[in-house]
């Protein structure tokens, strides 16, 4: 028994070695997997596009005021362009030009209204359609209004102190830095992706080569061919995020990684077991290297898109997420972030380690029972 | 008189090899001019240099007295020649019927449909393939898809005709049938002139003049009968091998099989009636055969017979439909490992890992076999020296010439020292003396060491060495004995006259159920030449238009996944990405439990923002529910609020935001904010100061979208991103699987230029985006009532612009890739990327920073956002987006033109 178990690690060992070998050979796709941990981390991570960066903002000065033009001034770079002089009568096909997302209109004898207690309204003006943007930018649009009004009439007269006051302080992230978040979701995402199209691609190219019938015609079992894929190319990823994380997101990017890495790399080991089983799962399922990049297509996208590493998992339909439970990209996404932002241990993450294993296991059951049946047919 | 081709002093490598060496030869016009020697000698280089396919890189070429560097001569020539590239019909199109095959080739060189019917009802009339016009060119066997090549290539009579190994792998009476009919062609056109390549001598015989090549130079050249005289031959293949160089020669003498041993025992392999079927096509039918130890038994027949099946059957690699296979007297069985030890199997295709060196395939094999790794490196060392070897350890397999390849193969298949050693088509493309040093091994294995071989073979001299042969077709065994047994009871003068008479004699068999297909008759009248040239056809582009819209119609999956696919997607995108914050969990650790604390929280409590998750106990528990993601927001009331409220004091209350995604924290944040303004100007709200009116109020007007709720911007912009996503890769991967599968070549040699290429491509695709965007815009209005307010033609306008250019960026990707792998993740990776991330999706691209600004400014994604959101939620015309919509349209003819720049009209 144990012989025979040691027989077949041996096996496994010295198919996933030619794995091995077959990628070093592959300049495509290690041009790919390195372009995908390094430059398209760095370029998301730089992007801002998840939060208030450069918005575009117009003010239409009905009022000419010193307080006005004190407003005015206040929407400082980064998170706004320097705001554009508008007339009230341009606002509308300005913002249908979608030129500016925030047009200020600032009334007639505001400032004298604000003087003399009257509460004048002040409009912000927001193109609702930029939906990141004008969430936020509206609400620090207001703040900023606020504060300057608030600080203007506070050299002229007594305010009284607010009776409440509410403290607010993020943890984890004070700044609300979005490249700490982008870059790591950024490696999440590519080991989904690369999982599953280099396993899925070595057996389809296996079968369009011919040798998967060499290797089936060999006293080899399916779980022993499937198993050195896996850890072939498990390792491989695993190199490549280790790398990821600890050059370029920590070292480059300089994000302060406060959690622990090797837990999350086990994590991350889990995961993969699960991507790579459902990359070798979709190579038996198409029947050719198009066919796969279809289905990777459909399988991929959603997975990606919906695992909270995009957009707030809290508001999709509770149907959608009571699926989205089920796939381990959301676990990992939600593992991730609790042990490399919040600092969590293995106590508060190791129930969606299981989550994941489980489903890989099922996967892996699926790839098996498909192998034989489907490996031999076509060439 | 002119030759028909004439090449000077020249020299071909791919990368580091050399595959012609200084080569000059004329060929002679009027005749069968004839290049043979084995596979990778440098026949198929000079014929596609002759053909104008691939870049001369130095020496002069001229074909019918022009120079073949000029494109202006090439241009001129095209009409004039026509090429059959090797390969069962690799320039034919396998889901197109055969009468719409040769359509496409009459359209590529311009003739009317007048013309075009004429000559296609004589042309079929003429090779027989009249009775099977409608069926796709998959499903023809390949002797009738090697006529249906010979049809299109003839379709616009050309003065030069170049074959390209046009009977390899054809079976015998198909190959005797194709030749006669090329006789025929030619008594119709006398000045007609034909250059053949083949690896079959036996043919050869018949050319009016043949060029011996190996290793990339010429050996000899001179009609049969002169090269037979001048090596004192009786043969061309005998004449062959004296003409080879002496060191290769070395060594060589007749090969003699020497007779078998017969041992009594159980037969090691046994068929009993077995039949595969695939579906309602049957691969094998009723074959059963007893091979005994030691035995060499061969399969012989056309490709696709059923041999390579029957093989697969008895490795176990495929279960058999009917009837039973027995191993040393067992069934097969799948799980059986200790029996597929003792067997060794060599497939069809190249099965050795290409990337690996000699060494390394060989040691992967012994650790995969379980040898000690002792008598494992006695037993690697001891094949190493008997197959020769020794001096290619540390090269690639990918490297190795041919005929050392399958000796690897031979040797890996070996190294466990197996009972039974099953080849199929082992030979294939080898070169004779390298065959008959590979059958020296087979015959050593039989006879010294009782192995008991099973192999497959086309090539006649092969079989007759085999103990006992079956002649198959159609997946039947027409007959099996002995080589000398099956001539004599034919009284035939051959083997290959013998299996000749077998096959006619089942086709006669089925003719008398069936009406008889009409044999090649020669009543053919000569045609007039071929009409001028223009430099641009809608006709060519038409013909490659019509081909890839009933490509792309016959094939469901790539359909179903282009239209429906992407319907999917919409809807998990539509209801599941979304940019809204609600359904907040948050706690409450109040620490205060006062009415003052309880109205505080009340005004969380009413916000349809938050959910409410049981009260923290202690700075532990929120800190570890904060970790675990179980909250967003903990919010703590001190001791002593209500207290210091009442005493006029300024209270205090903490709110800790879980920070891990900035985004919806910056959110919560504002919500927060939000929550705590309204519970200050709530009147009902009792504090001890009076409430104070703020000193302005701060109106915030949402345009476009009054409930601020992301599915009027999300819809709009995922139709963008489904419309950059599918048509890019399929637009890539059509054009790139002509690089792979070979029907490029008729881009090289027919008179179609690149932008017809591109654009003829390019339509179906376009058409069926726009088909997907009219599924997409429905499921919009109807499934996700997203109103269109603005100006439905504007959308329609931007939208076929926009696929226009997302096609155009899949052509530009296929341009610069060679496979379809390749291809597919290139196009995947480079999309999907600036798509989601750089192009408005979610923030618009002119508050990006960094290289992502300048990505999403050069992707034609970031220009139909703004129209499809206009239209759809802005409610906009034309006069509003008109600036996008020209900054749109510069993409596709910007890309068409780049991705014609870069696509090569011959190949490299």
């Amino acid at each position: 028994m144990l012989k025979q178990a040691l027989r077949s690690a041996s096996t496994i060992f010295w198919l996933g070695t030619k794995e091995l070998r077959s990628f070093t050979h592959d300049t495509v796709l290690i041009v790919l997997v390195i372009y995908s941990f390094s430059l398209a981390v760095i370029s998301q991570a730089q992007s801002n596009s998840q939060e208030l960066n450069k918005a575009s903002i117009a003010v239409a000065d009905e009022d000419n005021s010193p307080l006005s033009r004190r407003i005015t001034g206040a929407f400082l770079a980064p998170l706004f362009l320097p705001p554009q002089p508008l007339a009230v009568a341009d606002i509308v096909p300005a913002m249908n030009a979608g030129k500016y997302t925030f047009v200020v209109d600032i009334p007639p004898h505001f400032e004298r209204d604000v003087l003399s207690g009257l509460s004048p309204s002040i409009q912000i003006n927001v193109d609702a359609t930029a939906m990141i943007q004008a969430g936020l930018g509206s609400g620090y649009a207001g703040q900023i209004i606020n504060t300057e009004i608030a600080d203007y009439v506070s050299h002229r007269q007594d305010v009284p102190v607010s009776p409440v006051n509410l403290i607010v302080r993020i943890a984890f992230n004070p700044n609300a830095t979005t490249a700490w978040f982008v870059s790591v979701m950024g490696i999440i995402n590519n080991v989904t992706m690369l999982a599953i199209i280099m396993s899925g691609a070595a057996v389809i190219r296996e079968r369009e080569h011919g040798t998967m019938d060499h290797l089936l015609a060999m006293p080899l079992s399916p779980f022993q061919i499937v198993m050195s894929k896996i850890w072939a190319n498990g390792l491989i990823i695993t190199l490549a995020v280790a790398f990821s994380l600890y050059i370029v997101v920590r070292g480059i990017l300089a994000v302060p990684i406060t959690g622990s890495i090797p837990l999350f790399m086990i994590g991350v080991v889990i995961y993969l077991f699960f991507a790579t089983s459902i990359g070798i799962f979709l190579g038996t399922v198409a029947n050719s290297m198009p066919q796969l990049g279809l289905l990777f297509m459909l399988v991929f996208l959603p997975m990606n898109m919906l695992s909270g590493s995009n957009t707030p998992l809290e508001s999709m339909p509770v149907w959608l997420a009571d699926i989205m439970e089920l796939s381990p990209s959301t676990h990992f996404v939600s593992f991730a972030q609790s042990i490399l932002y919040r600092g969590a241990g293995f106590g508060v993450v190791w129930l969606e380690f299981l989550a994941v294993g489980v489903v890989a296991s099922m996967f892996l059951l699926l790839a098996l029972w498909r192998f034989r049946s489907v490996a031999a047919q076509s060439n | 008189m002119m030759p028909a081709a004439k090449l000077d002093a020249v020299s071909l490598r791919y990368g580091s090899t050399i595959a012609l060496d200084n080569v000059s030869m004329e060929i002679p016009a009027g005749c069968i001019a004839g290049l043979i020697g084995p596979d990778g000698v440098g026949k198929s280089s000079v014929l596609s240099l002759i053909a104008g396919a691939r870049r001369i890189q130095s020496g002069r070429v001229e074909v019918l007295g022009g120079d073949m560097a000029s494109v202006r001569y090439r241009t001129e020539l095209c009409p004039r020649v026509a090429y059959m590239p090797q390969g069962l019909g690799r320039n034919l199109y396998p889901d197109l019927s055969v009468t719409e095959n040769i359509a496409f080739f009459s359209r590529l060189f311009g003739q009317t449909s007048a013309e075009r019917i004429w000559r296609t009802a004589e042309l079929l009339d003429a090779t027989g393939l009249t009775p099977f016009a409608d069926r796709p060119a998959k499903k023809l066997s390949g002797g009738m898809r090697q006529k249906l090549g010979l049809c299109c290539a003839l379709i616009h009579d050309p003065d030069l005709l170049i074959l390209d190994e046009p009977t390899t792998g054809v079976d015998p009476l198909s190959r005797r049938q194709f030749w006669v009919l090329i006789d025929v062609m030619r008594a119709r056109r006398p000045g007609m002139s034909v250059v053949v390549a083949t690896a079959y001598m036996e043919e050869a015989e018949q050319f009016g003049w043949l060029i011996a090549m190996n290793a990339g130079r010429v050996l000899a050249t001179g009609s049969p009968s002169q090269l037979k005289a001048s090596g004192h031959t009786p043969t061309v293949e005998e004449a062959f091998i004296a003409v080879m160089p002496e060191a290769l020669r070395h060594g060589h003498v007749a090969l003699v099989v020497p007779p078998r041993v017969v041992v009594d025992g159980l037969p090691v392999i046994v068929a009993r009636n077995l039949t595969v079927r695939f579906g309602d096509f049957t691969a094998v039918d009723d074959v059963s055969f007893t091979i005994q130890r030691g035995e060499i038994f061969g399969f012989l027949g056309s490709n696709g017979c059923g041999k390579t099946t029957t093989m697969k059957v008895l490795t176990g690699l495929l279960p058999a439909t009917i009837g039973e296979v027995l191993l040393f007297g067992n069934p097969v069985d799948v799980d059986d490992m200790a029996t597929r030890a003792r067997v060794g199997y060599m497939s069809q295709s190249f099965s050795l890992y290409t990337e690996l060196t000699v060494q390394q395939n060989l040691d992967l094999h012994a650790h995969l076999f379980h040898l000690p790794a002792g008598p494992a490196k006695l037993r690697i060392d001891g094949l190493v020296t008997r197959f020769g070897l020794s001096g290619y350890l540390d090269q690639r397999a990918l490297d190795l010439p041919l005929g050392i390849r399958q000796r690897l193969s031979l040797a890996v298949a070996i190294v466990h020292s197996p009972e039974i050693l099953i080849l199929d088509e082992p030979t294939s493309g080898v070169d004779p003396l390298e065959r008959d040093r590979f059958w020296s091994l087979l015959i050593d294995l039989s006879r010294n060491q009782g192995v008991t071989i099973f192999v497959s073979t086309h090539f006649m001299n092969e079989a007759a060495r085999c103990d006992r042969i079956s002649l198959m077709d159609s997946g039947r065994v027409l007959a099996t004995n002995t080589p000398a047994g099956l001539v004599a009871s034919r009284g035939a003068k051959s083997l290959e006259d013998a299996f000749i008479g077998y096959l006619e004699e089942t086709i006669q068999a089925r003719a008398a159920k069936s009406p008889a297909a009409p044999m090649v008759h020669p009543a053919l009248v000569a045609i007039a030449p071929p009409g001028r040239h223009a430099p641009f056809s809608l006709r060519r582009l038409g013909a490659y238009a019509i081909r890839e819209s009933l490509e792309l119609l016959r094939d469901p999956i790539r359909l179903g996944f282009g239209l429906f696919g992407t319907a999917f997607l919409m809807v998990v995108f539509g209801f599941g990405v979304s940019a809204d914050v609600n359904n907040l969990s948050f706690a409450v650790l109040d620490r205060d439990q006062s009415t003052a604390s309880r109205a505080y929280l009340g005004e969380m409590r009413g916000s349809t923002y938050f959910l409410e998750k049981p009260a923290i106990e202690s700075y532990a528990d929120r800190d570890l529910r904060l970790q675990s993601g179980s909250v967003s927001a903990a919010i703590e009331i001190p001791p002593g609020f209500g207290r210091d409220i009442k005493h006029g004091r300024p209270a205090f209350v903490l709110a800790t935001i879980d920070g891990a995604m900035p985004f919806r924290a910056q959110t919560i944040r504002g919500y927060l904010m939000g929550i705590q303004t309204l519970y200050l100007g709530d009147p009902a709200v009792t504090t001890t100061q009076p409430a104070v009116s703020p000193p302005a109020n701060v109106v915030i007007r949402y345009k476009y979208n009054q409930d601020f709720d992301s599915i009027y911007a999300m819809v709009p912009t995922n139709i963008c991103m489904m419309l950059a996503v599918f048509p890019g890769i399929l637009m890539a991967l059509a054009v790139v699987r002509e690089k792979e599968l070979g029907s490029i070549t008729n881009l090289y040699v027919t008179p179609v230029t690149r932008l017809e290429f591109l654009i003829g491509k390019q339509i179906p695709y376009v058409a069926m985006a726009m088909a997907n965007f009219a599924i997409l815009l429905v499921m919009a209005l109807f499934l996700f009532h997203v109103p269109l307010k603005g100006s439905f033609l504007t959308l329609v306008l931007g939208a076929l612009l926009y696929v226009l250019a997302t096609t155009a960026y899949g052509m530009l990707i296929s341009s610069f890739t060679k496979t379809q792998i390749a291809a597919l993740f290139g196009t995947a990776i480079l999309t999907v990327l600036p798509a989601t991330q750089f192009s408005g999706m979610l923030s618009p691209v002119s508050s990006l920073t960094g290289v992502a600004k300048y990505i999403g400014l050069a992707f034609p994604m970031s220009y139909f956002v703004p129209i499809s959101v206009g239209t759809f939620t802005k409610g906009l015309g034309f006069s509003d987006l008109a600036l996008d919509v020209v900054e749109l349209a510069i993409f596709a003819p910007l890309f068409i033109g780049l991705s014609a720049a870069l696509l090569s009209k011959q190949e490299r």
